[in-house]
């Protein structure tokens, strides 16, 4: 799906998180919004979902104006920062939450919950974790439990908020690769947040550096790495 | 001499007292359980029990006891409910959302912690007595509230109501937001993500807090004395009738009644241990991650 930011802007109070700012992320692309915290990453990310609305500018999924769509009605895989399992339930309930609460109408038979939840616990490649609880996983697994949470609901983009940020690095290492094969397989927009400059670089299509609320470059990896458009990113890579 | 002989050297813990200091806390805490819990408890049940089983039995069985303890059991039935829905809704409103005035509105839930019951039971007569408009008006239209049902529940919802909040808002407040954004990008309505999501989340705190309220509720004494204008078989509740019968010097009679409401509040305190024994693998999955 084609994501048009159109002069995104957000307050929280008086003070700015987004200035207002312009994006176009092409179908299918794997972008990186890369940025030091408070740079207004996550805050455009969370617009993107709709867990956040702006205060003013607009958001087209595909040509059609998506601003005013609750956040149900956008159907985003959204992975958190620290993942955000439901605690309480099984990593099958987990998974198969997102089918279960769909309305009556088109909710999946049992069968079939059943049948994809199994074959998306294959996707991450931990097919026999179905009855254990989250708290019983390494950090590893439950974040690729939360991407295969995310997958479940067959969303229409993929949104997650610096899921690589809580792992060490071999671990980080393993599942970026992973998160790649995951995308180049569904072929889903994936737009993900990172502070890592290193993660951005190596795994994504587009980079998008971020500071202050601007976006201060677009580009691909290698273009940024050459040509830094201002001082701030060059600062930012360098370091 | 070889070394195989001797004990293996004995350490302390760093955080472990020695000897001498451990026997003195452990006494002082002995003593003030005995003193303070255990020999009051004691002594009210050898009291109810001073004239046999019979006395004491036959005393809660006399019209105006059995009065009192439905009308108790009423007003727990009632207030409970409607502070553990108050209290979720509470909790709910401060930790999910963020408002002008959040403080404020905490500090407000803990108001009847600080205000003392007789004091809010003045304001309920105030409120809702004869002398009111508002009461003249209720009064003249068949629904007393004052020396009625109505005011004694008011007075014990406002003096239990900030149990439940108190326990949920700091769990839900370390719990945050995400698992309950993680229900909705994953197309859950609100009310499916607070059913599926936020309820289980805090059943244990839920359950303690209702437990607490419900002991309280039962046992309220000064703002129901107010309010209640301690009509004999009426409006008279458990505490209220012990008070009288043991101003009327019938001491079996007032002890079996603090007997059994002492005994209300033990079953509450035995449910909630039996509970968390049989489900401690749960809390601990609830509470530590």
């Amino acid at each position: 799906m084609h994501i048009e930011i159109d002069e995104i802007s957000k307050a929280f109070g008086t003070t700015a998180a987004l200035h207002p700012v312009s994006l176009s992320i092409p179908s299918g692309a794997l972008v990186a919004l890369l940025g030091p915290s408070g740079s207004g990453k996550t805050t455009l990310l969370r617009i993107l979902g709709g867990l956040e609305f702006p205060s003013s500018g607009r958001v087209l999924f595909d040509g059609h104006d998506a601003t005013g769509l609750s956040v149900q009605e956008r159907r985003a895989g959204f992975v958190f920062q620290s993942y955000a399992l439901f605690r309480h339930m099984t990593v099958f309930e987990n998974i198969a939450y997102g089918l279960r609460a769909r309305p009556r109408a088109v909710r999946p038979p049992k069968a079939e919950i059943t049948r994809r939840v199994t074959k998306l616990l294959e996707l991450i490649q931990l097919p026999d974790i179905g009855p254990r609880y989250p708290s019983q996983l390494s950090g590893g697994q439950r974040q690729r439990v939360a991407l295969a949470r995310a997958l479940a609901i067959e969303p229409r983009m993929l949104l997650l908020d610096e899921p690589f940020g809580a792992l060490d690095a071999k671990v980080r290492k393993e599942l970026r690769s992973g998160l790649r094969e995951i995308h180049d397989e569904t072929g889903l927009t994936t737009i993900f947040v990172t502070h890592d400059q290193d993660e951005a670089m190596e795994l994504a299509d587009f980079v998008v550096v971020m500071s202050m609320g601007r976006i201060e470059q677009i580009g691909k990896p290698q273009d940024i790495r050459a040509r830094p458009a201002t001082e701030f990113v060059r600062e930012f890579i360098s370091g | 001499m070889s070394d195989t002989n001797l004990a293996p050297p004995r350490f302390r813990s760093a955080i472990e007292e020695p000897r001498p200091a451990r026997w003195v806390l452990i006494a002082i805490v002995v003593l003030g359980l005995g003193v303070l819990l255990f020999a009051p408890l004691i002594a009210v049940f050898a009291e109810a029990l001073s004239k046999g089983w019979g006395a004491a039995v036959a005393s809660l069985g006399n019209r105006d006891a059995r009065a009192a303890i439905r009308l108790t059991l009423t007003i727990a039935a009632i207030s409970v409910p409607l502070n553990a829905a108050f209290g979720i809704a509470a909790a709910w409103f401060i930790t999910k959302f963020d408002f002008r005035g959040k403080a404020f509105l905490i500090t407000l839930i803990d108001l009847p912690f600080s205000v003392s019951p007789v004091v809010a039971g003045l304001c309920i007569v105030l409120m809702f007595g004869a002398n009111s408009v508002l009461g003249g008006w209720l009064v003249a239209s068949g629904y007393p509230i004052v020396f009625a049902l109505p005011g004694i529940v008011l007075a014990t919802v406002f003096v239990t109501f900030p149990f439940v909040a108190r326990e949920l808002i700091p769990i839900m407040i370390e719990q945050g937001r995400a698992e309950e954004e993680a229900a909705l990008t994953l197309g859950a309505s609100g009310a499916r993500t607070f059913l599926t999501v936020t309820l289980p989340n805090i059943r244990w705190a839920l359950l303690y807090g209702v437990l607490l309220c419900n002991a309280r509720a039962m046992g309220e004494f000064g703002a129901v004395a107010v309010v209640s204008g301690k009509i004999r078989g009426q409006t008279a509740s458990i505490p209220i009738t012990i008070e009288m019968l043991y101003n009327e010097y019938l001491s079996v009679a007032a002890f079996s009644l603090a007997a059994l409401l002492a005994m209300l509040g033990l079953v509450t305190l035995l449910l909630k241990t039996v509970l968390e024994l049989r489900h401690a693998d749960q809390i601990a999955a609830t509470y530590h991650r």
